[in-house]
């Protein structure tokens, strides 16, 4: 077929809202697995004319480590830092939810200071991720001193946990039946005070970034996901609250102790454009942080109140599960982290499945790029927040 | 809905699609559908307004060839606990399931006929998500999702030999001159 | 090198074609000993000797303050180890980059992608041979002033599009692809503005411009910034703004926009010739502010000096106005900075309706106020 039979028979698809003048020919561009914008080893071809998109086909599995494979070689206590490096970002977030499908599959109980202490890491890893979303997202965009304002608080979280559990990336904290430590001394004080500062940062993050007019051009209307969209490609967490779900599993099918704190679940609004642009995907995220901190000084004021220090963990003699499944799936920064778990009695998982919310949230990429702009596609990936570890697995 | 009313409306409307209800007092019930009429059952699932199951979470391929429950002892005088059901075929894909408007999840399970070459029809009508799962599941458990537009390797390397998580699935020893051991 | 200097030589050439030629900080004092022919070449390699430390010597501070500055902003040091505040850390990278592997990519155009850092280059150097930064210190005094800057700095454009041309990589013909379009568009504007400093001072020789802003209320009331306002004002951010664009500075940093195309242009490009990218970057930036201080900042005047002060003082005089050129052309090039680190970047199809829809325009409006302004007053 010749190019302008082709051409022809686009525009009678209503590919082309236009009609080209001058005959040009599609440049193929691959995009990765190298690339600054693509938030780890994600490589997506595009084919673009001149600036617009016209086809866009990922490519994932780069970092494949078949870490399900893994889960069912080693037993459940060892399996527990794998769950740390495939959501790199959100690494205490994978360590309750594998936590929690493993408790509900061999019937652990957990006494409620643990249960407390998992909320406060999972907010606080949560905003520690949304960070990184909110910096990585200005670095995509060409700014680059959000990023830095960003991992100054970061740092701060970082240093919590570090405090907390030794660790600053990859924690393993949460362990089948509690988590391996106790807050130390004064740490949800300084809990409490991070909490504070971070509220006041926040304004700043605004000013910067939230409100700059460059930014709201080129994030509103941009990457329109409608709700409908979301729903059919399996979008969940913040990805999909933009696009107008109000759906969160914390509040929706409480686990841990989320029915006992109040928060509110922000959702896309179309502020400034049209509703799940990328600046609501943005902005939805922005929030959260805030409702972080909020459900934060509940959990520490419920903590001290209701638990007594040294019981955070049940101490099991053998981690033998009984046969059966379970599915837990919990709401990671991302979207549902899904853990569901096959045991057949031993101490090796018969089968593990993961479940990785930027996965589904990524296949959505092909049909939201073409029409799209270069410049347009670094926005969108930047704004759904993936991390490719997690991707890959 | 709890998992009850659902099952009994699919049931109703399907009547001889479900093989299998397995209810309480199991920590995820599921129900086992034909693989026959998967693809209907799940388009009523989705568009039925009751049920409204918008979102396809996982799709999960079970290899149950090394299948031996190991069930814990039980102290005198105790309720023994109740076996799982035993796997009726090799390969099995479970589904799951989410409902935004509603508010409540499902787990489907289907059993895969042929145990050399697993197949189940393909849900990428229904729900575009099934896409990336369908060819995530035939990549490491080498099940065939037949009407799939594109079902070629995602996660593996598109030469890699063999799919990962079947029970009989050997490690390479070499990958293009580099070796494993 | 070679080229800067047969370029050198012929804007001398242009320069001294015109009918009344001023004299330049060199022209003229050779003459005698080598005669009319080789006169106006040797002062033209000295001035070139000049021009390249200029040009080598700031951008080398400029990359330093740049970081310095950004770490400021972003609440880091930045570098402080090399030297006293780290100010020799330029030096050191510069001596890194020549020490490191100049790779030219096998399928590229090897003849062209080694020559376009080189055109860069050159463009910009030569048009700062036609910028003033006392009365005297200028190296190619020419009526043509702005008019040859422009055109020189139009040769950066075709390096740019050479660069990514001969790369042999999409992302870097992406990034000359919009090299090219912003800088024609930006141009547009720029000129425009020319053309309302050319009706304004009834010159486009840069010195002549400046000595037309002496004087006037508080010695500033001449300057461009506060004639006929607020057109003079508008005018001025008009400028900035093309300016920015022209020297590829953020927000308008698309052809490099690393977060899209890599490194655009100079994806390809390592070592020595990538560093000739850099060095072209940050004299277009001085460059280019230097000429907004000669026609919207009153060049050398200062608030409350008279004009004939810098003339009239000689050599200390001179050195004054250098300094308060330098000044002003730094606090100019200091915001380029402090914006570049604080905005995100505008993406490709809002950096050309924001061209021709508002900077054009407003332009336009800006040398029609100037035309009825000069027509008035005579």
């Amino acid at each position: 077929m010749s190019q302008l039979q082709e051409m022809e028979k686009r525009l009678a698809d209503g590919q082309r809202e236009y009609v080209l003048d001058v005959k040009t020919q599609d440049m193929e561009i691959n995009m990765g697995p190298q690339h600054p914008a693509t938030h780890g080893v994600l490589r997506v071809v595009l084919t673009a004319d001149g600036e617009v998109l016209t086809s866009a086909t990922p490519y994932v599995g780069y970092i494949h480590r078949c870490a399900e494979k893994i889960g069912e070689s080693v037993d459940y206590k060892m399996f527990l830092p794998y769950t740390d490096r495939y959501d790199y970002l959100a690494a205490m977030n994978n360590n309750v939810g594998y936590c929690l499908a493993v408790e509900k599959a061999g019937g652990i109980e957990v006494p409620p200071r643990a249960t407390w202490l998992r909320m406060i890491i999972c907010e606080l890893n949560r905003i520690g991720s949304h960070l990184i979303a909110f910096g990585t997202y200005g670095l995509d965009l060409g700014a680059f001193t959000p990023f830095l304002y960003g991992f100054r608080e970061r740092e701060w979280v970082m240093s919590l946990f570090e405090k907390l559990c030794g660790a600053r990336l990859t924690y393993s904290y949460a362990y089948p039946g509690g988590v391996i430590n106790d807050a130390p001394e004064g740490w949800l004080d300084e809990l409490l005070r991070f909490c504070d500062v971070f509220d006041k940062k926040y304004q700043e993050y605004d000013a910067l970034l939230t409100r700059n007019k460059i930014f709201i051009e080129r994030t509103r209307n941009v990457g329109i996901v409608t709700k409908d969209q979301a729903l059919r490609y399996g979008w969940t967490g913040p990805s999909l609250r933009a696009s107008g779900v109000r759906f969160d599993v914390r509040e929706s099918q409480p686990y841990l102790f989320y029915d006992q704190i109040s928060f509110d679940v922000p959702i896309g609004r179309g502020e400034m454009g049209t509703t799940g642009d990328c600046w609501d995907r943005y902005y939805v995220r922005m929030l959260e942080m805030l409702q972080c901190t909020r459900m934060l000084r509940q959990c520490v004021e419920r903590i001290q109140a209701d638990t007594t220090p040294g019981e955070f963990l049940t101490k099991l003699k053998n981690y033998r599960i009984t046969p059966g499944e379970a599915y837990v799936g919990i709401d990671n920064p991302r979207g549902e982290l899904g853990h569901y778990v096959v045991a057949d009695g031993k101490d090796v998982a018969y089968r593990i499945k993961i479940r990785g919310p930027s996965f589904c949230n990524l296949s959505i990429l092909p049909e939201i790029l073409p029409g799209a702009m270069l410049a347009d596609a670094v926005a969108i990936i930047g704004s759904m927040d993936i991390v490719l570890g997690e991707v890959d697995r | 809905m709890n998992f009850d009313e659902i099952a009994d409306r699919i049931e109703e409307l399907h009547q001889g699609a479900v093989q299998a209800r397995v209810g309480e007092p199991a920590k995820d019930p599921y129900l086992r559908i034909s693989s026959e009429s998967l693809v209907e059952v799940m388009r009523t699932l989705h568009a039925d307004r009751d049920l409204a199951f918008e979102l396809l979470i996982s799709v999960t391929g079970m290899d149950w060839s090394t299948w031996t429950p190991k069930m814990p002892r039980v102290k005198k005088g105790d309720e023994p606990l109740p076996e799982p059901e035993s796997p009726v075929s090799r390969y099995e894909v479970v589904y799951h399931l989410l409902s935004v408007s509603q508010n409540h999840r499902l787990v489907i399970k289907v059993a895969c006929a042929d145990d050399e070459r697993p197949a189940q029809p393909t849900l990428t009508g229904i729900y575009p998500a099934a896409d990336w799962l369908e060819r995530e599941t035939w990549d490491l458990m080498g099940i065939d999702f037949q009407g799939h537009p594109d079902l070629r390797r995602i996660l593996c390397a598109e030469d890699w030999v063999g799919h990962p998580l079947r029970k009989d699935y050997e490690f390479p020893t070499e990958y293009h001159g580099i070796s494993a051991e | 090198m070679l080229s800067l200097l047969v370029t050198l030589g012929a804007a001398q050439q242009v320069g001294s074609t015109v009918e009344n030629p001023e004299t330049g900080i060199l022209e003229g004092i050779f003459d005698g000993w080598f005669g009319d022919t080789f006169g106006p070449l040797v002062s033209a390699v000295l001035g070139l000797i000049i021009v390249l430390t200029l040009c080598s010597l700031l951008p080398m501070f400029w990359t330093w303050a740049e970081r310095r500055i950004a770490g400021r902003i972003q609440q880091r040091p930045g570098p402080n180890r090399v030297g006293p505040f780290g100010l020799i850390q330029a030096l050191a990278d510069g001596i890194k980059l020549m020490f490191k592997e100049d790779i030219i990519p096998t399928q590229s155009s090897r003849f062209l992608f080694m020559l376009a850092p080189g055109i860069v280059l050159a463009g910009t150097f030569v048009a700062f041979g036609m910028l003033p930064l006392s009365p005297s210190v200028i190296v190619v005094n020419t009526h043509l002033g702005i008019y040859l800057i422009t055109a020189f700095l139009a040769l950066d454009a075709i390096g740019v599009i050479m660069a990514g041309w001969a790369s042999n990589n999409k992302w870097s013909i992406l990034g000359a692809m919009r090299e090219a379009a912003q800088m024609v568009s930006y141009e547009i504007p720029l000129g425009i503005l020319f053309l309302m400093a050319g009706v304004t001072y009834g010159s486009l020789n840069l010195v002549d411009m400046v000595a037309e802003q002496e004087g006037g209320l508080f010695g500033i009331g001449q300057w461009m910034l506060f004639r006929f306002p607020p057109f003079g004002f508008i005018g001025f951010l008009v400028f900035y703004v093309a300016i920015l664009a022209e020297a590829k500075r953020a927000p308008f940093d698309l052809p490099e926009a690393e977060s899209e195309l890599v490194s655009g242009f100079h994806t390809e490009y390592s070592g020595i010739r990538f560093s000739f990218f850099f060095l072209a970057e940050y004299a277009a930036m001085f460059l280019l502010s230097g000429v907004a201080v000669c026609i919207f900042l009153g060049g050398w005047n200062l608030p409350f000096i008279s004009g004939s002060f810098w003339r009239d003082n000689g050599m200390f005089g001179e050195l004054l106005a250098v300094i308060s050129m330098l000044f002003k052309s730094f606090i100019l090039v200091f915001v380029m900075l402090w914006l570049r680190w604080t905005l995100p970047r505008i993406r490709v199809d809002q950096v050309m309706s924001f061209c021709y829809k508002y900077l054009t325009p407003a332009a336009f409006a800006c040398l029609l106020a100037a035309v009825f302004w000069a027509e008035t007053k005579v």
